[in-house]
């Protein structure tokens, strides 16, 4: 998003120079906005509008039905005083770290492996089943990670296999497991799609630099350093981006696996405004959790995009 | 920095939009119509060609099957009335209704929830119309017991329940109640309980020998208030909880309510319950002691039929516990959802016509027929004995008779729902005391009755 702003930016000024150029300020075309316009319409009608309403409801109470009254900025306090509402900001945070941090780790870790037999065969397919879990339909994984996570399921089975069966127990029921549970099926979900980024990122790293590098006798390590990480910033800052996103916006996951329990375990701000808005009728709770949600990944993206390298085309 | 400047009449626009959107009226701006005259009634139903919409949650297999037969019927007796049936869970009815209904052009009859959280919230909205002259013209005052009838009432303005106009009648009976397997508890050596001091001692029994006691699932969470549920109306008895969930008297600190929470902390402790609860969907519970791998379940008169399948109608028993003391049995339920019309239907006559068709008492037979629990029975109607059937219709008749039904309890308040499910949860795993969640109960009490007025 950030690129396609930068480049959009440049070339726009590069016509307008070009037009006017000796004036300070440079005079827009008007026909310009006429281009976007249509681009624009959809956005504020299928966008802007909902978004622009969430804002207001959020300065409401509001039952969804019934008059709102104004609430002034409550909700938002709200937001920071109920401790549910912080503690489900608290638990996408830990997310993030299971959702992005891991599987970028893991993810270049492979890749460092991977990148060394690129010209495997079967290469495609590998990768094709690396990057599955990002295809299943959410609710299909949930389900089969909440039969895994059982008292019967997968996990126990394979720790009463190697003697561990004293610390088995119903994962998603346990106070201690169920938000860690629930944070690593995102790492499961999210590290393929790292890989498959890095290991397209290494692929365009000219070959020269390897066997450069090699001449001068770099090891594996020296050569994942210094070539293919800073080769791979943008690669790490597309997956950043989508990885921490989709940390904090989980929804799917929680609403299938424990509906934010154990108690109030494994609340996410997301299951917190689709339960206030369409259960308890807290529609302008709901909204202020939503809002305050889009601002917060807003911004963490903006800083991730400081990651990018200046010079990506 | 130019790009600064490029965006000032983005930012100075989107500034704008949002100054006009606050500006403009409060959300739900239109109010209850209360004054909304409703005109006279009457039996006759037009013979235009219509379409009734209706939205009803009755989805699993016995029910879905009688509402199906009970739609071809009235359309074979009214040719002119086409029904578009729209059919959801209990849960997605929940989250969906309250947007169909305050949309321009929504059903013309819906299943809707009792309590505070839905049908008082939609009457004060304006949004349903009250039955009361519908009532009186097709005789359901008379067909159905006071009890039954005053969980679909409430004051116009929507601030109380169980008094006013009826805003719709109930095709289902439910209770909530305990499941036994017969041929578990005499291979213990017990007899079906009656009361919570029967029921503790066959669960220790059970417990002595290795099996397990209660299968309990509340990874849907909503277990949690019928497991609560049966405990406090054991000690609390129906008038405590009654007023309590009615907002007319009483607290959830009050003693009994803290001692059923206490029960049920010492059973989780015992291990009486499934171990790792709140990772167990209630479909795994139910299907567990389905396979004889537990003694008890508690669980609503819904799971007849699954249970009936599984277990044998005659090897399974149904028991609603009596309180010490009292002359009958005390438990949440009552009936199904209300059938009722929205305030907004051209067709309030056939919408009545339709309620009345699918909830009396022919429409009763239907429902027995295809293994359901009807609100009233028909005139003449004798329980089989010794079936599981037998035992839930029995235990019907006598908490109808009794009037000893009390509502479910997250009709309290419109978060209590999620107050006592997470609550739950908490109490079961030793994350709260009982003193801790009977408070956390009354917190959100307390706030919403402030709140009331």
């Amino acid at each position: 998003m950030t690129t396609g702003e930068r480049v959009t930016a440049r070339s726009r000024a590069a016509g307008a120079t070009r037009s006017a150029a000796p004036s300070r300020r440079p005079k827009r075309s008007w026909k310009a906005y006429l281009y976007v316009l249509p681009a624009f319409a959809v956005f504020a009608l299928f966008l802007g509008v909902p978004t622009l309403q969430t804002v207001q409801y959020s300065f409401y109470t509001w039952d969804g039905i019934s008059r709102a009254t104004a609430a002034g900025l409550s909700n938002y306090a709200a937001v920071l005083q109920d401790p549910e509402l912080r503690g489900a900001f608290l638990h996408a945070g830990v997310l993030m770290v299971f959702y992005a941090a891991i599987p970028v780790l893991l993810g270049l870790l492979l890749t460092m492996v991977i990148s060394r037999a690129n010209a495997l065969r079967g290469m495609s397919a590998f990768r094709t089943v690396l990057f599955l879990p990002q295809v299943i339909a959410s609710v299909v994984v949930a389900t089969i990670w909440v039969s895994i996570y059982s008292q019967n399921g997968l996990l126990n089975q394979l720790l009463d296999g190697v003697g561990l069966g004293s610390l088995t127990r119903v994962w998603l029921g346990d106070y201690g497991t169920a938000l860690i549970a629930i944070g690593f099926v995102g790492t499961w979900l999210n590290i393929g799609l790292c890989v498959v980024l890095f290991v397209s990122g290494v692929g365009n790293i000219q070959p020269e630099l390897f066997e450069a590098a090699r001449m001068d006798g770099a090891g594996a390590l020296q050569e994942f350093f210094g070539i293919t990480l800073p080769a791979l910033r943008g690669q790490i800052a597309v997956a950043l981006t989508l990885t921490v996103t989709s940390a904090l916006k989980t929804f799917d996951l929680v609403y299938v696996t424990t509906r934010g329990g154990p108690g109030t375990s494994t609340t996410v701000p997301a299951f917190e405004a689709y339960n206030r808005a369409f259960n308890t009728g807290q529609v302008g709770a709901a909204a202020a959790v939503a809002v305050i949600l889009t601002i917060v990944i807003m911004i963490i993206t903006a800083l991730i995009g400081r990651l990018q390298p200046k010079d990506v085309a | 920095m130019n790009r600064t400047h490029r965006r000032v009449p983005l930012v100075i626009g989107v500034a704008a939009c949002l100054v006009a959107g606050l500006a403009a009226c409060a959300p739900g701006g239109s109010g209850p119509s209360t004054s909304a005259s409703t005109g006279p009634v009457s039996k006759t139903v037009t013979k235009d060609k219509i379409t009734l919409t209706v939205w009803d949650q009755n989805t699993d297999g016995g029910i879905d099957t009688a509402q199906q037969q009970l739609n071809k019927a009235f359309e074979a007796k009214y040719p002119n009335i086409t029904i578009k049936r729209v059919s959801r869970s209990f849960a997605d009815l929940k989250t969906t209704l309250k947007l169909a209904l305050s949309g321009n052009n929504p059903p013309d009859v819906v299943q809707a929830n009792q309590g505070y959280p839905d049908m008082g919230a939609f009457v004060k909205g304006g949004l349903l119309r009250t039955e009361s002259d519908y009532a009186k013209l097709y005789g359901w005052n008379s067909y159905y017991p006071q009890s039954l009838l005053k969980l679909n009432m409430f004051s116009s303005d929507g601030k109380d329940w169980q008094t006013g106009n009826l805003y719709g009648v109930s095709q289902t009976g439910e209770l909530v109640g305990v499941y036994y397997n017969k041929k578990v508890l005499s291979q213990i050596g017990v007899s079906a309980p009656k009361t919570l001091a029967d029921l503790e001692s066959d669960m220790a029994a059970a417990k002595a020998k290795g099996i397990l006691p209660l299968s309990y699932g509340s990874l849907e969470k909503s277990p949690g208030i019928h497991l609560y549920g049966v405990v406090q109306a054991a000690l609390a008895g129906s008038t405590a909880v009654d007023d309590l969930v009615t907002l007319k008297s009483g607290s959830w600190t009050d003693s009994a309510n803290v001692k059923a929470a206490q029960t049920i902390a010492d059973w989780s402790k015992k291990g009486y319950l499934t171990s790792g609860s709140s990772g167990v969907s209630q479909d795994t519970a139910v299907s567990s002691f389905g396979a004889g791998k537990s003694a008890f379940l508690i669980d609503g008169t819904w799971q007849e039929a699954t249970v009936a399948k599984d277990l044998g109608d005659s090897n399974a028993g149904f028991v609603a516990l009596t309180p010490e003391g009292a002359s009958a049995p005390v438990t949440q339920g009552g009936e199904g959802l209300a059938w009722a019309i929205t305030s907004k239907t051209k067709n309030a006559n056939a919408a009545a016509a339709y309620i009345d068709f699918i909830t009396n008492e022919s429409a009763a037979n239907t429902l027995i027929k295809t293994g359901n629990l009807p609100a009233v029975f028909p005139s003449g109607y004798t329980p089989p004995s010794g079936t599981l059937t037998g035992d839930i219709d029995t235990q019907y008749e006598k908490i109808s008779a009794a009037s000893s039904v009390v509502p479910y309890l997250d009709y309290t308040t419109s978060t209590f729902y999620d107050t006592m499910t997470a609550g739950m949860q908490n109490l079961v795993a030793g994350q709260m005391t009982p003193a801790q969640y009977t408070a956390s109960l009354q917190t959100d009490y307390a706030a919403f009755k402030k709140e009331h007025g």
